[in-house]
């Protein structure tokens, strides 16, 4: 439109050259029952969430996402009535970023890695990584679960919430980054440290820092200064213990292991030390 | 709690008017008022008045008067009551000295130093009581050009359209979350909006479940980086969608529900545990550039399946044109601005009157950024912060924004004095507490009303003005500041205004 415009253009990465949805469902997916097989090779973001929901749509309640690279949003746009309809969803290879961005009862589970945002202000249902997930994983998440095959990233489980019967669940089972449960204000984040060679500390440091609710149960060792301020030790009562139980079996149920062995090294429940960790900072 | 602190107000009585009703004692908060029954007499605790003037108001015989106490200090001009003062509430506390509502400090307020013009001679002004005059404004993104194509006589729009949001007058309540302001205050806002045909703004707290069918229709709701209440329930209620990225009365910092605001009703409505403290953190962490911001922009267009407009809300800074034109390019179809002269439930403040820039200058220089590079059809641009009059509201739009978010003048016509103190919740007008004993003085149906009131004047107050303009939509006005003049501005102000001097 003018010199300006020319130079340096308004691309839209997203929205540009989509191609239509009943195209792409005609030429894409292979249903059988209510099983759908969904080659995503090459699709668009948003191509590909359209063929999802169109998918679903018609009626398919089972899909596997074949050659996945890098497609955000999966399972996002799957708000759909009746909630009750729950959905199986496979994803194989690598899903991008916000895989599972306020998903909704679904369930989601990665042949691979996954990027950033893995659970972003989930609300239900769950999601399995068989590989790593990067940072801000399960931000904001405020139900459901989460299991991490290997390590997470930066800021994971950053502003977890809770509130009454709905409590988020997050385990993962390799190490961390920094500023893991940073602001968290409740749920559980299980870490496991299973990848960590014997004696050797997680990788995290400022963990729990701004922490006003919520419990992080912590496999493996770790040193006082890897502690955010805001947060206290304490060995796991018969309540905790019940919890990391439970959740434990599930992540081999998921992935595999010996329940028994990981749970018979000690555990260490982190818990911040006030639920108002900033209330005497203001002069009213 | 400060014992060498003077008090900010005198607080006088006529002895021969009062009745002794005790109005004035049951009203306050703050307990300044104390009646013994035996002396028959009043006792006054003047140190924790503030001002708000709610006894003056109710006292049946008018024997009441509140007033400023002048500095007893020794007059200095740089040293002046208020620094000394919270000098002193520094030392006794260690803490951060908090405020509320908008900057109350004389930087320069560019509407007053802008003039609009009126028709003479050669175009005659229009009477908006008699002739058609369009108000109505769409908010959202507008298609580069319209494809018209025509087969067999009839006439198809082939251009992609985008979501957007009629709103039949130009002004939408400001971002107050539930939580800050009372559910009394709230609800008057959204039943206003409703009946006006306007929007309002839940702000980060969330919208009650309840209230979603009556009022989802002409809410905005925010997702802010405490995602308080965010869920696909809450996104696809709504009409907008807005993500918070920085607030005018304290950009950059986040916010901070105090635990005992946190009540069993806000705690349901924001999705957090009863009594802890909400805190949003300052930095949405999955944001940390442009790109980043586009993700969430096209998160919440997934969730909601492309059906809204997704407004992002940002506090003019230094750059801002810059920042906005990353914003339009992200894939947000509103930019809302929020100057510094916006309100607040709770601010630090330093930060609220020294950090930011005049909503004026900001909203001019993104207007005319996003026009060079050829992309202001692609966004709305709302103006907030400061927004006092109808006037203000109409300038506003002749400076390029598309509608304008009312906040404090809202507050104001509900009953709010502007005493500052809203970060105590001892608001005795209701408005901006949590204690039933206060919010029940808001009666929703009368508050709501006097809220459609206001709509209704500014709106034929800028149908007048336009008229005078020769203009009869909004949308003629829109961004053309051949219609401004400046007075008693600098060169460099009028430049980044774009408006000539007065008499040009």
């Amino acid at each position: 439109m003018n010199g300006f415009n020319v130079k340096f253009g308004f691309r839209d990465n997203f929205l540009d050259n989509l191609q239509p949805v009943d195209f792409l469902y005609h030429t894409r997916v292979s249903t059988n029952g209510c099983c759908a097989t969904i080659n995503a090779l090459g699709l668009k973001h948003k191509e590909l969430n359209d063929l999802l929901r169109e998918t679903v749509l018609q009626g398919s309640t089972e899909l596997v996402i074949n050659n996945v690279f890098g497609q955000r949003y999966i399972g996002t746009r799957l708000f759909l009535p009746p909630e009750a309809n729950k959905l199986h969803i496979e994803v194989n290879k690598f899903p991008g970023n916000d895989l599972g961005a306020f998903l909704n009862g679904h369930q989601i589970i990665v042949h691979g890695n996954a990027q950033d945002g893995v659970g972003n202000t989930m609300n239900s249902g769950e999601i399995i990584v068989h590989g790593r997930a990067g940072d801000v994983t399960a931000m904001s998440m405020r139900g459901g679960k989460i299991f991490i095959r290997d390590n997470v990233g930066y800021r994971t489980a950053i502003h977890m919430k809770e509130y009454r019967e709905k409590v988020p669940v997050l385990v993962v089972g390799g190490t961390a980054q920094d500023f893991l449960g940073e602001y968290m204000a409740g749920g559980i984040v299980l870490l496991l440290g299973l990848n960590l060679r014997q004696g050797e500390p997680h990788r995290a440091s400022y963990i729990g820092t701004g922490m006003h609710g919520g419990v992080i149960y912590l496999r493996g060792c770790l040193a006082e200064h890897q502690l955010g301020k805001e947060v206290g030790v304490f060995p796991p009562d018969d309540r905790d213990k019940a919890n990391i139980d439970r959740y434990v079996r599930e992540y081999c149920n998921h992935f595999g292991g010996n329940p028994d062995q990981i749970l018979n090294e000690r555990f260490q429940k982190l818990v911040p030390v006030s639920l108002r960790p900033y209330g005497q900072i203001y002069a009213y | 709690m400060y014992d060498c602190l003077l008090p900010e107000f005198v607080v006088e009585r006529r002895e021969d008017s009062c009745i002794r009703c005790r109005v004035c004692e049951r009203q306050c908060a703050n307990e300044v008022h104390l009646y013994d029954t035996e002396l028959d007499r009043f006792f006054l605790s003047e140190k924790d008045c503030v001002g708000c003037q709610r006894c003056v108001a109710l006292c049946p015989t008018g024997a009441l008067y509140v007033h400023p106490r002048q500095a007893d200090y020794r007059p200095n001009s740089s040293w002046t009551r208020d620094k000394m003062q919270n000098l002193k509430k520094q030392a006794a506390t260690g803490g951060v000295v908090l405020t509320g509502s908008g900057n109350d400090k004389p930087i320069r307020v560019y509407w007053d130093h802008l003039l609009l013009n009126a028709s003479q001679v050669t175009n005659p002004s229009i009477d908006p009581l008699r002739e058609p005059m369009e108000l109505q404004t769409f908010l959202g993104r507008k298609p580069d050009t319209l494809k018209i194509e025509i087969s067999a006589g009839k006439a198809k729009l082939a251009s992609e359209m985008f979501p957007n949001v009629p709103v039949q007058i130009p002004l939408v309540f400001s971002a107050m979350s539930l939580g800050a302001i009372s559910y009394q205050a709230f609800k008057s806002l959204a039943m206003a909006a409703k009946e006006a045909g306007v929007l309002f703004n839940t702000g980060e707290g969330g919208l009650p479940v309840e209230m979603r069918d009556e009022y989802a229709d002409c809410a905005i709701v925010q997702c802010a980086s405490g995602r308080f209440g965010v869920d696909l329930d809450y996104l696809n209620s709504a009409r907008i969608i807005e993500i918070k990225i920085g607030q005018g009365a304290k950009p950059g910092i986040g916010g901070h529900l105090p635990g005992e605001k946190v009540s069993d009703y806000i705690a349901q409505t924001r999705m957090i545990p009863l009594g802890t403290d909400a805190l949003s953190p300052a930095p949405q962490h999955d944001i940390y550039s442009i790109e980043d911001l586009s993700m969430l922009i096209y998160a919440l267009k997934e969730a909601t399946n492309y059906t809204k407009p997704v407004s992002v809300k940002i506090a003019a800074v230094h750059n801002v044109a810059a920042i906005a034109s990353g914003i339009v390019r992200a894939g947000a179809d509103i930019v809302a601005i929020d100057g510094i002269r916006g309100g607040t439930g709770a601010a630090p403040l330093a930060t609220r009157d020294n950090v930011g820039i005049p909503l004026e200058l900001a909203l001019a220089a993104v207007d005319k950024r996003l026009r060079d590079e050829g992309i202001r059809n692609r966004c709305s641009v709302m103006a907030a912060g400061g927004i006092r009059s109808s006037a203000d509201a109409i300038k506003a739009i002749a400076l390029g924004a598309d509608g304008v978010y009312i906040g404090t003048a809202a507050l104001v016509a509900m009953g709010c004095t502007l005493c500052h103190k809203c970060y105590t919740g001892r608001c005795n007008w209701g408005i901006c507490t949590q204690d039933p004993y206060l919010t029940k003085r808001l009666n929703t149906e009368l508050t709501s009303q006097k809220l459609v009131n206001l709509l209704r004047s500014w709106s034929h107050e800028i149908q007048e003005m336009l008229g005078g303009l020769g203009v009869n939509a909004i949308e003629s006005l829109r961004g053309n500041h051949e219609h401004l003049r400046g007075v008693g501005l600098e060169e460099w102000e009028l430049n980044i205004l774009g408006v000539k001097g007065a008499g040009e």
